[in-house]
């Protein structure tokens, strides 16, 4: 990571001298419409048509080689699988929008979950309040990553290394490293479990949290492209200095992204307390990883400024579809890993090569 | 020019160093209504980060700032702009991945009553603005990035002129156009001159500033060397000034 973030300022005022000496060129070329120019030009304006075509001819791939893939049992359960790295990808989503990155979410989701169970089910509150505390502390961890960051002004990336130590100890102190038993959840606080009940149609069977995902995401897509906010959030990733100038708070919206963030990653660990139905201490240790995945190969910018949290849940969805698909296929867990590693790797060459035509 | 009136804008005594080293030396220039106060100087003379302090992006050290007459602090770009203070940035600021649109109402979206962004009221209102500065813009939905630099200028220019501003200022705002554009920003000024805006114009070149402005004050590290009424000089005191940092001797006495 640290390599992606470190030559971001260089490359930005590289670019910015770039823009002027192109100026001249630029207004004279303008009829240079060759098929790479449409091409890049329709990706840039539908950035989530990538993601989209990758999932649909992975799906197809792994339905025509892999047995038992095009079936509903199958396709739900991938979708039952990318929950979790899903709500926590919406997350990533808002804070890589930002030009940052956020390496603690999969602790604040862990931390969230166990203060939800062990308030519900040793303490004996009702559930409803538990939730509440637990999305409560969410929010409040996030928070502490955007002070961090806007206040006290370290790199996200640093801020989120030391919350995620910071957090990881919390979690383990809290629960004293015991995990809390599904059979004792089910017992005193069901309605923790909620996300992880189905609703069948058809063959399909679709986890309450899977349709929570995608209720978030659409509200998350809401928020971006039709609220102030959401503009305010693209405008700082995309350049902190004319957000400024054009007089948005950019501390301010910040905070509020990495609060709302934590807010999204608690809410994730309620989801995974659905899925997994208990809470251990020790899950989802991977989520932070997988979540940076899913935003990159949804085609969202690590520079930020660039990207779409749709695409991000299609990005969640394809790495399931890849590892259900070669495991259905026979292929041992680590070519699964590797398939993963490699979609990365081209997205973030094409977002590159995107960013370089600006034209 | 007519200096019966009140001033717009004073800048007393303004003071901003960096480090020690002080980028702007006790400072003092005013601007009234329907004037062009042209800011001539070297790189790194002072003129642009004098002119940040009133439009919010730096905080001054000392000095004070007024506003018709009236004390005022400006600590950011947003309290610049509840006094009508519009800039034009040497570097745009614009936000390259949006549009003309979202670019020109950043920090200032229309919202209907839900606060929902007003999208097409807000395209609609850019059209109808930069029908006004640029005739031939038609690239309403692309990010600004994909544009020209005269056309970035424009959108910026639009910015700074769409919401009533009563003092303007302009940061290099002919660097990266053609003749063509330069004129028709020669124009705009004018015109927006003729509607009793004060204009701060920073610029490099002397011959614009001679034939764009009613005064031009000069400054050399940090310090003002003089304000001097662009009729009363020729280009040559002006660019003394500038590289010698000495008065005309006709108006030193």
């Amino acid at each position: 990571m640290s390599t992606q973030t470190e030559p971001k300022k260089p490359l930005n005022e590289f670019e910015a001298g770039l823009d002027k000496a192109d100026k001249a060129v630029a207004s004279f070329a303008q009829d240079d419409k060759t098929l790479t120019h449409v091409l890049r030009k329709f990706l840039r304006d539908y950035p989530t048509t990538i993601p989209a075509l990758v999932l649909i001819v992975s799906i197809l791939f792994f339905g025509a080689f892999a047995n038992n893939f095009m079936t509903p049992g199958t396709l739900s359960l991938v979708l039952k699988q990318v929950t979790v790295t899903g709500i926590v990808a919406v997350a990533q989503t808002l804070i890589i929008l930002t030009a940052g990155i956020d390496l603690s979410v999969g602790a604040i989701l862990v931390l969230s979950s166990i203060i939800m169970g062990k308030l519900s089910v040793d303490f004996g509150l009702p559930p409803f309040l538990a939730i509440s505390i637990g999305l409560f502390f969410g929010g409040l961890m996030g928070w502490f990553n955007g002070i961090l960051v806007t206040v006290i002004k370290l790199p996200p990336f640093i801020v989120t290394l030391g919350t995620l130590s910071i957090f990881t100890a919390l979690k383990l102190w809290y629960s004293a490293s015991q995990s809390i038993r599904g059979s004792d959840i089910r017992e005193t606080a069901p309605s923790l479990l909620f996300f992880g009940e189905r609703i069948s149609f058809g063959g399909f069977q679709i986890t309450y949290g899977v349709v929570a995902l995608l209720v978030l995401a659409g509200l998350v897509y809401y928020m971006l492209n039709h609220t102030a906010w959401g503009r305010h959030v693209m405008a700082i990733g995309d350049d902190p200095d004319a957000a400024m100038l054009s007089g948005i708070r950019i501390n301010r919206t910040l905070v509020s992204v990495y609060a709302f963030a934590g807010l999204i990653c608690a809410f994730g660990g309620w989801a995974a307390a659905g899925r997994v139905g208990s809470i251990s201490p020790i899950g989802f240790d991977d989520v932070n990883l997988q979540s940076i995945t899913a935003v990159v190969i949804g085609g969202t910018s690590l520079f930020g400024g660039r990207g779409s949290v749709i695409g991000s849940v299609l990005g969640a969805i394809i790495v399931g579809v890849f590892t259900t698909g070669l495991s259905l296929g026979g292929v041992d867990d680590y070519w699964q890993q590797f398939a993963a590693g490699c979609l990365v790797l081209v997205a973030v060459a094409l977002d590159q090569w995107l960013r370089r035509a600006t034209k | 020019m007519t200096n019966t009136q009140n001033p717009l804008v004073e800048l007393r005594n303004i003071e901003i160093a960096f480090g020690g080293i002080k980028a702007v030396d006790d400072v003092s220039v005013d601007l009234y209504p329907g004037e062009v106060v042209g800011l001539l100087g070297h790189n790194g003379a002072g003129k642009s980060t004098l002119i940040k302090c009133l439009s919010g992006a730096y905080k001054k050290d000392a000095g004070e700032v007024l506003i018709n007459g009236q004390s005022v602090e400006i600590n950011n770009p947003r309290d610049a702009r509840s006094y009508n203070i519009e800039t034009i940035y040497q570097t745009l600021a614009l936000a390259d991945n949006l549009d003309a649109a979202s670019n020109l109402f950043l920090g200032r979206e229309i919202v209907t009553k839900s606060g929902m962004l007003d999208e097409a009221k807000m395209e609609a209102e850019t059209r109808k603005i930069m029908a006004r500065l640029n005739p031939n813009f038609r690239k309403f939905n692309e990010p600004v990035s994909a544009l020209s630099g005269g056309q970035r200028q424009s959108v910026a220019i639009a910015r700074a002129v769409y919401f009533n501003a009563k003092i303007l200022i302009m940061d290099e705002p002919t660097a990266a156009l053609g003749p063509h554009e330069t004129q028709m920003v020669a124009e705009l000024i004018q015109e927006l001159k003729k509607q009793g805006l004060g204009i701060f114009l920073i610029d490099h070149d002397v011959h614009a500033v001679k034939q764009l402005c009613d005064r031009a004050a000069v400054m050399k590290n940090g310090q003002l060397v003089g304000v001097v009424k662009v009729d009363e000089v020729t280009e040559d005191d002006l660019l003394a000034m500038i590289i010698l940092g000495r008065k005309p001797e006709h108006l030193a006495a």
